[in-house]
Order: structure tokens, then C-alpha cells, then sequence
């Protein structure tokens, strides 16, 4: 239990350093963009949207330190202030829009290409010397140099423009959100493969490779010269025995790589123009809407902290030794 | 091992094995060609040279751009400016993070404590949120890239050196060292540094590879300096003219495959590096070339685990 206190107090101290660099990062950088921003737009705004912008910004005449509270105040409510390029539009709405699909996006890829990954590196080191274990790691190697992009757009390319097997973007097909039925969830489904696709097999090779050499560490352990004297089946010492124990240093990388796989997945998302926050982010940098760019930047960062804190007490479900409070 | 003795067993394992020499063949062709850009390249990569989009042919080997600019050359200067930008932040982020975890074996108790704390921050924040919103604060181009990816590249390196310089220093040498009466910067810079040779080499290689990607995608965003050519700035142009519906597939794939190789031959060159550290993968390949097809769980050595 201290154990996983210990982890929310670091996140949460995480997630309040995201926010104060959030909030000084306008106001200190060279050239002042926040008045700069406000200069810019007070040529198509009128005036009551633009006291309503420097107010969103906290561009008032308070002290920085009373500015800094406003605005952890207005994040506690979840207020990020008001779009740029889609005026009136609150930020949070748009991001409300587009943090489902790419949760979704995120969690299909993430979990296929652990279990994938983990299964396959097993595989290797089992077999060790096989066919397999000679071809698998300079392949996985090859593709994880890919650019998550540059992949998607090799895809995007062969199978939903040429071929015409995929969609050519989008979450669905229809104006609006599908309903929630069977044809509905198929058709998410069926848009999701190509984006997700081009993840897994980027993000594939780690999993294989840190499995394969985990695995190959647990296998000369004595307890499995012991389990294969017995004469246990190979099944069950590869499964119960070697895969459990092999397992745990993936899982620990598994806080880790939700952070990287999000950051490509956001570039998928822009190649396959997935109605995701990639997608709303790409639209931030292009539009110079600084405050969309910044609250994309705290939720997808808090999401991950969040995701980060559930693998955590994952690991306390899985490692004995965590909870008996040896580790952390 | 000395950092020397670690580099020539490098050089000999890698001379050794094929995948090595092809990753070394793949880089020193990449980089002697863009090195040469100048005096190679048939055209100036950023002014129209021919028609839009035109497929490969004598005149453009690799086709034109949405825009008429040679392909061929804007990859040759494209290389150049990537590689120099990769390999500049690869230097200063590799640099501190040495610094960093050296700072940390050095002053150990609450030092070590806060500056464990600030890697970790770093560490679990996600790069490219961060990243995108750092460079669109600040005026694009080189310097600007250079500073942003170093400020959140560095802190896994951190995490890496301190860890190794933590077992190190539990090694009866330093025992040793501490007994003689040496002083404790001279135990970091004489004991520890030199004896994380192999670890600071592979992390240097792999920097150079996240800067490529990390670069790169950031220009694919957008967030880079539009006039200067890069192999992201490439894919940018290429992303921007719908170079894909239009079925220019060379715009995308001569960057791209650019970039994927040059990560891919560093890769296989630290594997190499890697299996240095890591006796059980290299006790594998001395058993298979022994005859041992599947190697059983006791033939292997034990090895002593770091803490």
C-alpha cells in the first residue's frame, strides 16, 4: 500500500510540473508570445472575445504569482480556455471530441503489440537457434526504425490507396458517430485496422526483443533444471515457469512504452486523418492555436501518468516482492 | 575492461559478424554520399528543376517533388543537415546525462535523491506533447531543434549511467580505490567513467537514432524551419502536395527509406555493442558456433546479477 502511494505522489508531482511548465512557457520565452497572440488576433476578433482570450491567458494586471493560482484553478475545473482557430469553441470540447478514438487507437495497438511482442519473443528464446530466433530480431529491427509516420504513409499508401482494402481515413463512415450496434462497431472496427496495424509493427520489435533476452536470462536459472527434471511437460515449464517470470521486466516497460507508442500514434493518426487528438494537435500546430496546443499537451500527458499509475499497481498484482515491500 | 580494450573487442567481434559489417557498409554509404552533397548532387535542392511530380528518369533519378525540385538532391543536402542536427543533439544529451548521473554517484545522499526525482519527471512526461509544444514557442530552425531535443532527451541516459555507476561502485576495485584515500572526484572521473565505456557508446548510437526520428517528426508536424531542406521537411512537402493521392510515391520513400536505414544500420551496430555488456547473448553465439544447436539451461554460465 505504501508502495503505491509513494507512485500516485510522484505522478501527481509529475503531472504539477507539466502544469507550471505549461503556465510559465508563454510568459517566459523570448518575444512574449502570449501578448504576441493577443496582437494578432485583435485584428478579427472583436473586443468582447478578446478580453475573454487575455483572460484565458490570465494576461491581467495581478501579479504573476495570483495569475499562476487562477490558472491551476481553472485546470482543476478542467477550463483550458477557448480555441484560437475555431473561435468561440471551448478547448475542452475539442478535445472531449477526440480523446475516445484515440484511447481506443491507443489501447488496441498498445495491448496486440505487448501480447503479440511478448508471445513471439518467448517463441524465440524457446526455440533457440531456430529459424525464427535468426530472422525475427533483424526484421523487428528494421521495421521499429521506421518512423511510426513514414510506415503509416507506406500503408496508407499500399493498402488503403492502391489496393483500396482500408478506408482512406476517418473512424467512420458515416457524418456522424455510428450508434452502438453491431454494423456500427464493425464499422469502427474496420476503420481502425490500418492505423492500429501500422503501430503494432512498429512498435513490435522491443516487446520481441526484451522478452527473447529476458526469457533467455530465466531459462538457465536452476529452478527450470529443476522444473525439466521433475519431468514437468515443456508446455507447462515454458507457461508457468519461464514465461511468468519473464514477463515482468515487459511489464515494467509497459508504463514506459504508453508514453512513446502515444507520441507516434499521434503522427498515425495525422496520416490516416484519425479523428483523434494527433489529428486536433497537427490542426494546433498549423492554425499557431496555442491554447489547443497546450491543453493537448496536459491531457495527453496526464492520460499517460494515469496509464502509467495503472501499470503500477499491475506490477504490485504480479511481483510478489513489490508488495512485500522490498522493491519501489 | 578499459574503454580502449572495450572499443578494439568491438572492432574484432564486429569484423566477425555479417549484420555488423552490413549495418557499417549502410551508414558510411548514407553519410559519405550526403557528405559529399556538394559536389555531388546534380541540381539546387530547393529550386524547380523540372516538371511536378515527375516519375524517376536519367535527368531525376529519383523523380521531382509537388514542387519540380530534384529528389536526388534534396536528399544528398536533406542527409547532411538531418545528420548533422541528429548526431549534435546525440553529443549534448549523451553529455548530459553523464553529467547528470556522475553528479549523482558523486554527491550521493539528497543530490542523488532530487536529481533521481527531476530524471524520473522527465523520463515519464511524453516526449513528443512536450516537444511540440516547446518548439512551437520558439523561432524554427536548427538552434531550436538542437535545444528542445536535448532538454527532453536526455533523461533516460541519466537513468542508465546512474544505475551503472551504482554497481560499479560496489566492485572491490573502488573499495580499493576509496581505501588508497583517492578522492572521490577522482574515483568518478578515473574509476567510473572509463569503465562505462560500452554503455555510454550503445546509449550514444541509440541518441543518434532518436534524434533522427524525434527531428523528423517534428518537421512532419511542421514545427521545422520550411526553407531549410531535411528528410523530414521532405516528408512534410510530400504529406502537404498529397504527394500519396497522386501517386508520387518516390516524394515519401526516398526520405523515408532514408531515415529507416540510417536508424537500422546504427541499430545493428549497437547490437553488437550491446552483446559487449551482455555475456549470455554473446555465450550463445560462442556455443552455437561450438555445435550446440539448442544450448540447455545448464550449459549456461551464471552470471552475477547488478543490483
Amino acid at each position: 500500500m505504501l508502495y503505491i502511494a509513494k507512485r500516485l505522489a510522484f505522478y501527481v508531482l509529475a503531472a504539477f510540473v507539466a502544469i507550471t511548465v505549461n503556465f510559465f512557457l508563454p510568459r517566459l520565452t523570448p518575444g512574449d508570445p502570449a501578448s504576441t497572440i493577443v496582437a494578432t488576433y485583435s485584428t478579427t476578433l472583436n473586443e468582447e472575445s478578446l478580453a475573454a482570450l487575455r483572460q484565458a491567458y490570465g494576461l491581467t494586471d495581478d501579479p504573476l504569482f495570483q495569475q499562476y493560482l487562477t490558472y491551476l484553478g481553472n485546470i482543476l475545473r478542467g477550463d483550458f480556455g477557448r480555441s484560437l482557430s475555431n473561435f468561440p469553441a471551448q478547448v475542452s470540447d475539442i478535445i472531449a471530441a477526440g480523446i475516445g478514438w484515440s484511447v481506443l487507437l491507443g489501447l488496441t495497438s498498445v495491448l496486440l503489440s505487448f501480447v503479440i511482442g511478448s508471445a513471439l519473443g518467448a517463441l524465440a528464446a524457446w526455440r533457440r537457434g531456430g529459424i525464427f530466433d535468426r530472422v525475427a530480431p533483424p526484421v523487428l529491427l528494421f521495421l521499429g526504425s521506421f518512423p511510426y509516420f513514414f510506415l503509416a504513409l507506406l500503408l496508407f499508401y499500399f493498402f488503403c490507396f492502391k489496393l483500396k482494402w482500408f478506408p482512406m481515413g476517418n473512424a467512420y463512415s458515416s457524418v456522424n458517430p455510428p450508434p452502438f450496434t453491431l454494423s456500427g462497431i464493425g464499422d469502427v472496427l474496420y476503420h481502425l485496422i490500418a492505423p492500429a496495424f501500422t503501430v503494432v509493427l512498429v512498435s513490435l520489435g522491443p516487446w520481441t526483443l526484451n522478452m527473447r533476452n529476458a526469457m533467455i536470462g530465466v531459462l538457465s536459472e536452476d529452478y527450470l533444471t529443476l522444473a525439466e527434471a521433475k519431468g514437468l511437460k515443456p508446455r507447462r515449464v515454458l507457461f508457468s515457469h519461464a514465461v511468468r517470470t519473464a514477463l515482468l521486466p515487459n511489464v515494467t516497460a509497459l508504463g514506459a512504452a504508453i508514453g512513446g507508442v502515444f507520441s507516434g500514434q499521434l503522427l498515425t493518426e495525422i496520416v490516416f486523418t484519425y479523428p483523434g487528438l494527433g489529428y486536433s494537435l497537427m490542426r494546433a500546430v498549423s492554425a499557431v492555436d496555442y491554447p489547443l496546443m497546450q491543453a493537448l499537451f496536459l491531457i495527453i500527458t496526464l492520460s499517460v501518468l494515469a496509464a502509467n499509475f495503472i501499470v503500477d499497481t499491475l506490477y504490485v498484482l504480479l511481483d510478489p516482492r513489490v508488495r512485500a515491500g522490498q522493491g519501489a | 575492461m578499459s574503454f580502449y580494450e572495450t572499443f578494439g573487442k568491438i572492432r574484432r567481434q564486429a569484423l566477425g559478424s555479417v549484420p555488423v559489417l552490413v549495418g557499417v557498409v549502410i551508414l558510411v554509404i548514407l553519410v559519405g554520399s550526403t557528405a559529399l552533397a556538394r559536389w555531388i548532387a546534380p541540381y539546387n535542392p530547393t529550386r524547380a528543376t523540372g516538371g511536378i511530380n515527375e516519375f524517376p528518369s536519367w535527368a531525376h533519378p529519383f523523380g521531382t517533388t509537388g514542387q519540380g525540385q530534384d529528389v536526388l538532391s534534396q536528399f544528398l543536402y536533406g542527409g547532411q543537415n538531418t545528420l548533422w542536427i541528429a548526431f549534435t543533439i546525440a553529443v549534448l544529451t549523451t553529455l548530459l546525462a553523464l553529467i547528470v548521473a556522475l553528479t549523482s554517484a558523486y554527491f550521493r545522499g539528497w543530490v542523488d535523491d532530487v536529481l533521481t526525482l527531476v530524471t524520473n519527471v522527465f523520463l515519464v512526461i511524453p516526449s513528443l506533447p512536450l516537444i511540440v509544444v516547446l518548439a512551437a514557442f520558439l523561432t524554427p530552425g536548427p538552434a531550436t531543434m538542437i535545444m528542445v531535443l536535448t532538454i527532453t532527451g536526455w533523461a533516460f541516459g541519466a537513468r542508465l549511467f546512474r544505475s551503472q555507476a551504482l554497481s560499479l561502485r560496489e566492485r572491490e576495485f573502488i573499495a580499493a580505490a576509496e581505501d588508497v584515500g583517492e578522492r572521490r572526484w577522482r574515483i568518478v572521473a578515473i574509476e567510473l567513467l572509463p569503465n562505462m565505456g560500452s554503455v555510454v557508446a550503445a546509449y550514444f548510437v541509440n541518441q543518434v537514432i532518436f534524434a533522427i526520428t524525434a527531428q523528423a517528426s517534428l518537421e512532419f508536424l511542421g514545427l521545422g524551419d520550411g526553407g531549410q531542406v531535411t528528410w523530414g521537411s521532405m516528408l512534410f512537402w510530400a504529406q502537404n502536395t498529397s504527394a500519396l493521392i497522386r501517386g508520387a510515391w518516390w516524394t515519401f520513400v526516398v526520405p523515408g527509406m532514408a531515415i529507416a536505414l540510417t536508424a537500422f544500420s546504427l541499430a545493428l551496430i549497437n547490437n553488437a555493442v550491446d552483446e559487449l555488456g551482455n555475456p549470455r547473448l554473446r555465450a550463445d553465439r560462442l556455443l552455437r558456433k561450438a555445435g550446440f544447436r539448442k544450448p540447455s539451461a545448464s550449459l549456461m554460465t551464471p552470471v552475477k546479477r547488478d543490483a
